[in-house]
């Protein structure tokens, strides 16, 4: 056994990328709950591309043939309905993993330097996750599916000039089609879960390379001992590996308790309308994509005729309190003019057109994050009201939306997602304002 | 694009409610045995085989007996026993009788609902203004034909306006009587909506059966996990 890994090593760094990696990556001691959700991600992306091998071995990407051979799957395959299953309950749950993982960022300001890249990554990795998913939405071809992808492919025609040419080019086809199934079926099997493996892994060594922040915000790397390690620092393995299994079981057993006794539930993991196939002529009573993606769905809906004049008085004061604390001239010709442009479009572009403007930012926004917090400490723990209260309404509008989102957008429930809309972008927007002015507590020394 | 006329309609029947219970084989064999001979021949459950309905119905238990029992009883509309549950009637001529082809029903409880079936098949009602005859309260100017009115009994919907001005549903009025009392043509329905839960997933018991193992497996691994992270974790401090 020695004398082989000897023979390996000779010719493959194996111990270093052990040792660095594991054995001798010194993680912060303080580690808390939020950072278990990164370790259960890369689960959760074994599991999908595991449970989608398996499923793509009897799949049959054909709009005659797709709808039919899922409930083959479901009922002829043996362990077919566990596989499947275990798909469709997992994307959910690798959604949900994301949002924490993504949220311990926002608490302990994990997005901050030295750690921009780190973010970025992710952040790339999520965009891919929600185009990985929206098109193994398409796949199995229910009514759902159809509509689903029918609405958000129509909403590029909005994009003024190109838009119709692009939506035609993503279908692939005038109408969603078989040639829209086939093409949506080699990305999500084949382009986008290499593309995810590979920033996963770029992800990582980022990470590896700047040392992971902890719940305290501080850096361990500047509080070493005598050996060069950090005093704070323990390995990861075994100390984290061991931890992390637990966590891993205690996620299991949530996963396998939606999986066995309510795979469907009740209708946000699998929804109703898609056991009944796709069909042109008739389209489901109200069209809902899954939960992962309606507070953005909100958002887009929010913005109609009436809307503009608050978007305007919003871009309006946000371009006004740049200019008066900007210093730089150019930022404030910048500041003087993008809210100018942008008011004339909300007059003479379509109201439609500047709902996926305002989608796309409402993710994009997230990129901005390392820049738009001024804070001189990361953590919520040092931190003042303000941020507190900022990032409490944020989580509570962002929940609020998502619900919207499977709601008709009418009379109230319209109103609250246009609030809405403006709270979550003001979240962002007056970031660099509240989170300078916020009163800090001194930072410790050392982890707590 | 024509919307489809949704669950409990817009008109406010209430839809009641049903209790399942998928260990009950007599029951879903009931519900089995009406769907076959009332409902196979315009609908199809086209993604169900007669074989796995002979295996988990357990028409008798020896499962080759079952095999035979489904075989001799149900094989109306295919020749053998592998074979789908597709529909007697070629789906053109149902278009050419009712104007829509009747839908495809295996997966039909999981797409309306049970309460929804059950409240659909007890609420057909005499409507000379559609061409069938027939209507329902849950599903306004349904296509089809209330087949069962033999053993329901013929009836006629009341209608009152609400505050707003809208039609909404009253009550039912039995104007003849069918073959079958009230209690028990609720019975049989009862069993054909059991019967569209079992068929909408039939591992669904087998499901829940794994996941309790899975649970007490992973519940034992997480004592075992626990104690192994807190014997590392002694010298952390
Ligand atoms: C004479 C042919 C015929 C028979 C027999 C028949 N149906 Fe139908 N059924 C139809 C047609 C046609 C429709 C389509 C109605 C429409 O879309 O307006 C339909 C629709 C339905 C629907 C609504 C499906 C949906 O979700 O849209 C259900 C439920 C249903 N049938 C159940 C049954 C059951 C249960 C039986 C056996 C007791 C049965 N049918 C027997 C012709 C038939
Ligand atoms: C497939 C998806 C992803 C996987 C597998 C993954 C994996 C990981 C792992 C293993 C860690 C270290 C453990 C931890 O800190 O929890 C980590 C850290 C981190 N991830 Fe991700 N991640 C994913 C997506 C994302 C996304 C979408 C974002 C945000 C946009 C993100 C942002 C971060 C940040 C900022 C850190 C450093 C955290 C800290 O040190 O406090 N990740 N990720």
């Amino acid at each position: 056994m020695q004398s082989l890994l000897e023979w390996v090593d000779a010719r493959f760094p194996l111990l270093k990328v052990w040792n660095e990696h594991l054995a001798e990556y010194y993680a912060p001691k303080n580690f808390n709950f939020w950072y278990y959700f990164g370790s259960l991600a890369i689960l959760m992306l074994v599991l999908q591309i595991f449970s989608g091998i398996f499923l793509t071995i009897h799949y049959k990407p054909d709009v005659g043939l797709a709808f039919a051979s899922v409930e083959y799957i479901m009922r002829d395959v043996p362990w077919g309905w566990f596989i499947r299953y275990l798909h469709s309950t997992g994307a959910s749950a690798f959604f949900i993993v994301i949002y924490l993982h993504m949220f311990r960022a926002l608490l302990y300001g994990s997005h901050r330097g030295p750690r921009e890249l780190v973010w970025i990554m992710g952040m790339v990795i999520f965009v891919a996750l929600m185009a990985e998913s929206f098109m193994g939405y398409l796949l199995p071809w229910g009514n759902m599916s159809y509509w689903g992808a029918q609405v958000i492919i129509n909403l590029f025609d909005a994009i003024p000039v190109i838009g119709p040419g692009l939506s035609e080019w993503i279908r692939g086809d005038f109408v969603i089609s078989d040639a829209t199934l086939n093409r949506f079926f080699a990305f999500h099997v084949a382009a986008v879960p290499l593309v995810l493996v590979i920033l996963v892994f770029m992800h990582i060594v980022a990470l590896h390379r700047v040392g992971s922040n902890n719940p305290d915000g501080i850096e361990i790397k500047e509080n070493k001992g005598a050996d060069g390690i950090p005093l704070d620092g323990i390995p990861f393995h075994p100390y984290y590996t061991v931890k992390d299994i637990v966590a891993v079981v205690v996620f299991l057993i949530v996963l396998s308790s939606v999986l066995f006794f309510a795979p469907e539930l009740g209708g946000w993991f699998l929804e109703h309308d898609n056991f009944t196939p796709a069909n042109v002529l008739q389209t489901p009573p109200e069209i809902v994509p899954l939960w992962y993606f309606t507070p953005y769905y909100s958002i887009l809906r929010a913005c109609t005729p009436d809307y503009m004049i608050y978007l305007s008085i919003f871009v309006g004061i946000v371009g006004a309190m740049t200019l008066f604390s900007a210093r730089n001239i150019m930022v404030k010709a910048v500041a003087v003019v993008t809210p100018l442009i942008l008011i004339v479009g909300f007059y003479t572009l379509e109201a439609k057109f500047w709902g996926v403007v305002a989608m796309g930012v409402s993710i994009m926004v997230f990129f901005a994050l390392p820049w738009l917090d001024r804070s001189t400490v990361k953590s919520i723990r040092y931190r003042g009201w303000m941020y507190k209260t900022a990032l409490g309404i944020f989580v509570v509008t962002f929940l609020v939306l998502g619900y919207l989102g499977t709601q008709p957008p009418e009379g109230l429930y319209k109103a609250l997602a246009q609030i809405g809309t403006l709270i979550y972008f003001a979240f962002f927007a007056f970031m660099p304002w509240y989170s300078q002015i916020d009163k800090t507590k001194p930072v410790p020394e050392r982890v707590t | 694009m024509p919307v489809l006329s949704v669950a409990g309609g817009g008109n406010g029947h209430k839809l009641d409610p049903v209790s399942i219970d998928l260990e009950d084989k007599v029951s879903l064999q009931r519900g089995a045995t009406i769907f076959v001979n009332y409902c196979l021949s315009c609908h199809s459950a086209a993604y169900m085989r007669y074989n796995r309905l002979a295996k988990d119905l357990k028409f008798s238990d020896d499962p080759k007996e079952s095999e035979k029992f489904v075989a001799k009883n149900m094989l109306f509309a295919a020749d053998k026993i592998g074979d789908l549950m597709k529909a007697a009637m070629p789906i053109e001529d149902a278009k050419d009788w009712f104007g829509v082809a009747p839908p495809d029903l295996t997966l039909l409880a999981r797409y309306r609902g049970p309460d929804w079936i059950y409240t659909y098949l007890r609420s057909f009602y005499l409507d000379e203004k559609s061409p069938s005859g027939w209507n329902n309260t849950v599903f306004e100017n349904v296509a089809m034909p209330h087949v069962l009115y033999e053993w329901q009994g013929t009836q006629k919907a009341y209608f009152t306006k609400n505050e707003e001005g809208v039609k909404v549903f009253d009550r039912f009025e039995m104007i003849k009587s069918g073959t079958k009392s009230p209690q028990d043509f609720d019975k049989d329905m009862r069993d054909l909506t059991n019967f569209f839960v079992y068929l909408g997933e039939p591992s669904q018991l087998k499901r829940q059966r794994v996941g309790w193992y899975v649970l007490l497996f992973l519940a034992l691994f997480l004592v075992v996990t626990y104690f192994l992270k807190k014997e590392y974790w002694k010298d952390v401090h």
